[in-house]
């Protein structure tokens, strides 16, 4: 990779001078995308949604927990339920996505950091997947309650009352005798939070290191070295 | 901060943070407090009448023929649907052998706990819990009854702590241990000494002892005398049953007994605060007069109550456990006994004289009285604790009885005489200064006030009768909320009345007992009837009213395969995908588990004769999802409560197929949760076999 390659992915160097002179200017951007990655690290820990299940016979409801790696709540009594209309153990669905999501977010986090340490427009595309994650998070979940809805056991009991159905992701939705409704929870208002930060701190990277780029381009244009 | 000590600085915390993710355990318990919170905003905001709704109360009081008093005793007492009693009952099952768990106010049958007797809901005896039902077997004759009399809770520092309770059996001389965590019976101790007992159960402050008091005298160690040998060979007892706390279970190598003089022990207490370290217990037939036996033309029942006084024993607890620490004990039928003379000796028993044929003595809340209620007396009398303490330290003797007990001055421990109605029985108190004593003639429950400390608490004269109410009809033991406790919350009181007559539709010659609900949270003469309660099962005797909330009944056993009998997982209990039938030779294991709306395996074939383990583990993990398990037949039925195991032994009888079903409507597939136990014929007959043949 020859040196301009590199100065270009890495962006032209803050001198010590302007450093001295506009120091807030160039802490900004790596400030604001710290507390992006430590936001997206602590969602870990808190749910990232929720369905809670009413029903006459549960006065006090039936509720999932999503976790980005794991499953809580009444999990085993709902997929007790589950059975009676032919839909698969909840415990199978998005098993490759609870299993590498900490990863995930650990390369997230490496990337974040990044692009905090880059000086060039490259740090758009390294904050992209922690951009997209909270939104991906919707997605993948909506297409795992479609999935499991539109496939259930056609031997199941209850098949002949219960038909395939999709469950909303977010919202109210209705099964048999249940109705169910779902929620975003603390962890994923944390990842969006992380998102939205990112994008402000995209914004500072931009004001610190665009006006060093331009000049730089400048001298390039102009010959002057 | 320098860009790259803080890029450091966060490699660190995402590494903690990642780390921390891998070992770090969701909270389970956050849906079940978003549930708690969810269920608060649902409470309902009282209504304010206006005068439509006071139409409408009219209308109804009109047609029913309500009288205000009705109305006010049913908005006492009414409880909306989904809402819980303040208090609850445990009541003595009578003759059932059972216990019943009531709501106060709603007088709301909760369950029965079946303790002496078996109980095919709970799965008690067919045959899960046959062998704790064995342990109260009597000289190898099968008891499969009891007449349970007196319920204790178990108490720290003389307040209930909610976590056992013990009852007496009047009829086999036993006592059992209930774990009110499962609510179900862990234990029952028969006593070697004895056949019947009256006095059991009452615990002292700790629940260090269960004190068990005898009725009938008869030779100790149920050895045989001649009743014309009755003064000599025949004796009472009461036996101290350590409790083992943390295994939940009367430890009968550290327990120990004492002999008493043939009187007829009837009802014990023990000392409290003040009177700690003391147990009270009165006695009737101090005539020693034996059935049989007369006294000119007069009968027994009149011979036992000739004297006008009978004898309060007054046991030092304290002292007796050390002279049984010390070897002072005696084995009679492999059980150790301090004997008369040993206890006289050490100074571990006295009497005082009692009123004749007494039935209730109870201590105050304080300890500093003994309230012995005279049953053929209209007086209630009440012993000074400290006085009784003096004139045991300055032996103030008014005499020896013929067994050579010292017998304290009556005089000198006295405090009170209170005459209140015909036929005091038992005693309890309230948090207002006042006294409830059942009166069994006059039918009817007497408010009376106590002096000592507690006269500043009325505002009435002490020691005098304040009001009588009527309870219908002839009651027997009283209760009020904790009423027997160190701090009795009075509220309410419950009359446990022997006869129903005219309070319910009549149903046929054997009628339902009345337990009556009264307020009695007004001071002064003002203490209505509010509920009546049939009790359409035994004739209970005692009951404890503990407020609701110090009991915490798992709803779920903690974890599946959990053992109630030992209460911990058991090790051997199937799990989940290791559902199999073994065969080895004879003997068969029944690998199973049980969930709606299957059990696995659902099929199992075994040979004529087999010896059939049969273990089965309830997967259920959610509230009130519980199994039945009955094969028809065998006499078998087991309750897997949700995570339950159990284990049961039996031996495939006669070839032919016997199915098995979930007794409980556990589920919509309730009725297709069934199996299949296929008993083959020993010699195999070729038809059958080729029939069986799929």
């Amino acid at each position: 990779m020859s040196r301009s390659t590199l100065l270009s992915l890495l962006g032209p160097r803050v001198s010590d001078d302007e450093l001295l002179a506009r120091g807030f200017r160039y802490l900004a951007p790596t400030v604001t995308l710290a507390i992006a990655r430590v936001l997206l690290v602590i969602s870990i820990f808190f749910p990232y949604w929720s369905m809670l299940l009413e029903a006459p016979q549960y006065p006090d409801g039936l509720e999932v927990i999503a976790y980005v790696n794991t499953l809580a709540g009444d999990v085993q009594e709902v997929d007790g339920l589950n059975h009676y209309i032919g839909m698969r153990p909840l415990g199978e669905a998005a098993s490759f996505e609870r299993a590498s999501s900490v990863w995930m977010i650990v390369a997230m986090f490496l990337l974040i950091e990044g692009a905090a340490s880059v000086r060039s427009k490259w740090a758009v595309l390294l904050v992209l997947p922690a951009l997209l994650f909270p939104l991906g998070f919707i997605v993948d979940l909506q297409f795992w309650l479609y999935h499991f809805g539109q496939n259930l056991d056609p031997h199941a009991p209850l098949s002949a009352s219960v038909k395939p159905f999709t469950a909303p992701a977010i919202g109210i939705g209705e099964i048999g005798q249940f109705r169910t409704i779902a929620r975003l929870e603390t962890g994923w208002w944390l990842a969006a939070g992380s998102s939205v930060i990112t994008i402000v701190g995209l914004l500072l990277h931009r004001r610190a290191y665009k006006p060093l780029h331009d000049l730089a381009a400048r001298r390039t244009t102009t010959g002057v070295a | 901060m320098s860009p790259r000590l803080s890029i450091g600085f966060l490699t660190l915390a995402m590494t903690i943070g990642v780390g921390a993710s891998f070992v770090y355990n969701p909270p389970q318990a956050h849906a079940q407090e978003t549930k708690k919170k969810r269920r608060k905003e649902a409470e309902a905001a009282p209504v304010v009448l206006n005068a439509a709704a006071v139409a409408e109360l009219q209308k109804i009081a009109t047609d029913r023929k309500l009288r205000i008093e009705d109305l006010s005793a049913a908005l006492k007492t009414y409880l909306p649907s989904g809402t819980h009693d303040e208090y609850i009952i445990f009541a003595s099952g009578g003759h059932s052998g059972q216990v019943f768990m009531i709501g106060v106010p709603s007088m709301r049958l909760l369950r029965t706990i079946a303790v002496f007797s078996p109980e095919p809901w709970q799965g008690y005896g067919f045959p899960v819990g046959e062998e704790i039902l064995a342990q109260g077997d009597h000289q190898g004759t099968e008891i499969r009854w009891g007449d349970t009399h007196h319920p204790a809770l178990s108490e720290t520092g003389g307040e209930y702590d909610g976590q056992f309770l013990f009852i007496g059996d009047k009829a086999n001389a036993r006592l059992a241990v209930i774990d009110l965590r499962d609510m179900e019976t862990k234990q029952i101790v028969k006593n070697p000494l004895t056949v019947s007992d009256h006095g059991a159960s009452f615990v002292t402050p700790d629940s260090e002892y269960i004190i068990e008091g005898g009725q009938y005298s008869t030779p100790l160690g149920f050895s045989y005398a001649s009743v014309d040998d009755y003064q000599s060979a025949y004796r009472g007892m009461v036996t101290l049953w350590k409790f083992d706390r943390a295994a939940g279970r009367v430890d009968q190598t550290k327990s120990f007994a004492l002999e008493l003089p043939p009187y007829f022990q009837d009802l014990f207490d023990a000392g409290k605060k003040a009177s700690n370290g003391l147990i009270f217990g009165n006695s009737f037939c101090v005539e020693s007069v034996t059935p049989g036996f007369k006294i000119g033309e007069v009968n027994f029942e009149a011979g036992c109550s000739q004297r006008d006084t009978d004898y309060l024993h007054i046991i030092d607890w304290k002292k007796a456990e050390a002279v049984f620490a010390k070897g002072g004990a005696k084995l009679v039928n492999g059980f150790p006994v301090i004997s008369i003379k040993t206890a006289v000796d050490e100074g571990v028993l006295c009497l005082t004289p009692e009123p004749k044929s007494p039935h209730g003595v109870d201590v105050t809340p304080n300890g500093e009285f003994v309230v012995v209620a005279g049953k053929l007396d209209p007086h209630v009398t009440i012993y000074s604790t400290k006085k009784i303490r003096e004139a045991i330290a300055s032996k103030k003797y008014s005499g020896t009885d013929v067994y050579g007990v010292p017998v304290l001055d009556f005089d000198a421990v006295m405090e009170k005489q209170v005459e209140l109605g015909l036929g005091p029985l038992h005693t309890q108190y309230d948090d207002k200064g006042y006294a409830y004593t059942s009166l069994f003639l006059d039918s009817a429950v007497a408010r009376w006030t106590l002096g000592g400390e507690y006269a500043s608490l009325h505002s009435e004269e002490p020691w005098k009768l304040v009001t009588k109410t009527p309870v219908q009809y002839n009651i027997g033991h009283l209760v009020t909320a904790e009423g027997d406790s160190v701090s009795p919350d009075g509220r309410y009181l419950v009359a446990m009345n022997k006869w129903s007559l005219d309070r319910f539709f009549p149903t046929g010659p054997l009628l339902p007992q009345n337990f009556q609900l009264v307020d009695i949270n007004s001071p002064g003469t003002t203490m209505p009837v509010l509920y009546d309660m049939p009790i359409g099962v035994g004739e209970p005797h005692y009951a404890q009213m503990i407020k609701a909330d110090k009991l915490k009944p798992w709803t779920i056993y903690p974890a599946i395969g959990w053992n109630p009998h030992t209460q911990s997982i058991d090790p051997t209990a199937v799990k989940a995908g290791e559902e199999r039938v073994v065969h080895d030779g004879h003997d068969v294991t029944v690998y199973m588990t049980a969930v709606r709306s299957h059990f696995a395996p659902d099929r199992v074939e075994v040979t004529e004769g087999d010896n059939i383990t049969w273990k089965i583990t309830s997967l259920e993990q959610s509230m009130d999802a519980t199994h039945g398990f009955c094969i028809g037949g065998y006499n078998i039925n087991l309750s897997l409560e949700p995570g339950e195991a159990s284990t049961i032994h039996f031996k495939a009888g006669k070839p032919g197929v016997y199915p098995f079903y979930c007794t409980e409507f556990c589920s919509a597939l309730h009725l297709e949760m069934l199996g299949y136990l296929v008993v083959k014929p020993a010699a195999p007959d070729a038809k059958l076999t080729e029939a069986t043949k799929q």
